[in-house]
């Protein structure tokens, strides 16, 4: 059901990589300019801002689209049904950032902070992981009926 | 206008670096997993957080770190907000996703401080 496919990477321009690194840093250091100005309540919040959504958004519609029209294919829908697609993952994968926020927050005072870190990032994977499978087998017993 | 000191503009550009490297990683892990559904799980990977968070402790220290923890529970219960309503709105009416999830960008801020500010008082102790 899941599976990789590396030759996607081909696919993507050198500077579609320098366009992610460019936001992800510039996101982050703003991130740290607010949280020094307005003092950690303010900040924390930017910790979850959707860096890269619109950006990784826009490129995958992109590449879907060019995909479709080098089959002879408009791609324009397939390219915006596909970003939605991806967009409803993300909001799966919210809940695993609410997990991630909640375990760090519980455990940095409590615990060694390597292990809070690395604990929430385990939360953050299985609580994404595991709604997301728990909503997939949902939608296909809906389908077969 | 926040002033920088030299010690400062080398923690940004750590911050920088570090935060481009962990956001552009989790786009790469995105770009090759299949189906797009579970690919788009990685869109909400605690990136900022975990380039950042290192460096906040080292400076600032545990408390000041997990009260910035607690905030991003907001930030990202306003995440869930903002990516449901652009995935409802790109499957519903397709427009462009560049638009939508640009234009929707309040609607995360909006969310995430006024969850923010419903709570003090009431979660925030």
């Amino acid at each position: 059901m899941i599976n990789t496919r590396f030759s996607a990477l081909k696919d993507i321009k050198p500077h579609e990589y320098a366009l992610r690194f460019m936001f992800g840093g510039l996101c982050t250091v703003c991130a740290g300019l607010i949280a020094q100005r307005y003092g950690p309540c303010i900040g924390g919040l930017f910790l979850a801002f959707p860096a890269i959504f619109p950006a990784g958004a826009s490129l995958l519609e992109k590449h879907e689209r060019e995909k479709k029209r080098k089959a002879g294919f408009d791609g324009t829908k397939r390219g915006r049904m596909a970003a939605g697609v991806d967009a409803a993952g993300t909001a799966i994968g919210c809940v695993g950032l609410i997990g991630f926020a909640v375990t760090i927050r519980l455990g940095l005072p409590r615990y060694d902070p390597a292990l809070a870190i690395a604990t929430a990032v385990v939360v953050w994977l299985v609580l994404s992981v595991m709604l997301w499978l728990l909503l997939k087998s949902r939608m296909f017993r809906r389908i077969r009926g | 206008m926040i002033a920088l000191a030299d010690g400062e503009m080398s923690e940004m550009l750590i911050r920088f670096l570090v935060g481009g490297s962990v956001v552009t990683s989790f786009a790469l892990i995105s770009e090759v997993l299949r189906p797009k559904s579970f690919a788009g799980l990685f869109g909400a990977a605690p990136s900022i957080a975990l380039a950042t968070i290192g460096l906040t402790i080292a400076k600032m220290g545990v408390q000041y770190a997990a009260i910035e923890a607690r905030s991003m529970i907001f930030g990202a219960i306003a995440f869930l907000v903002y990516a449901s309503l652009s995935s409802f709105l790109l499957l519903r009416f397709k427009p462009h996703s560049l638009t939508v999830t640009v234009a929707l960008l309040p609607v995360w801020l909006g969310a995430a401080f006024g969850i923010y500010f419903f709570s003090i008082g009431t979660v925030i102790r």
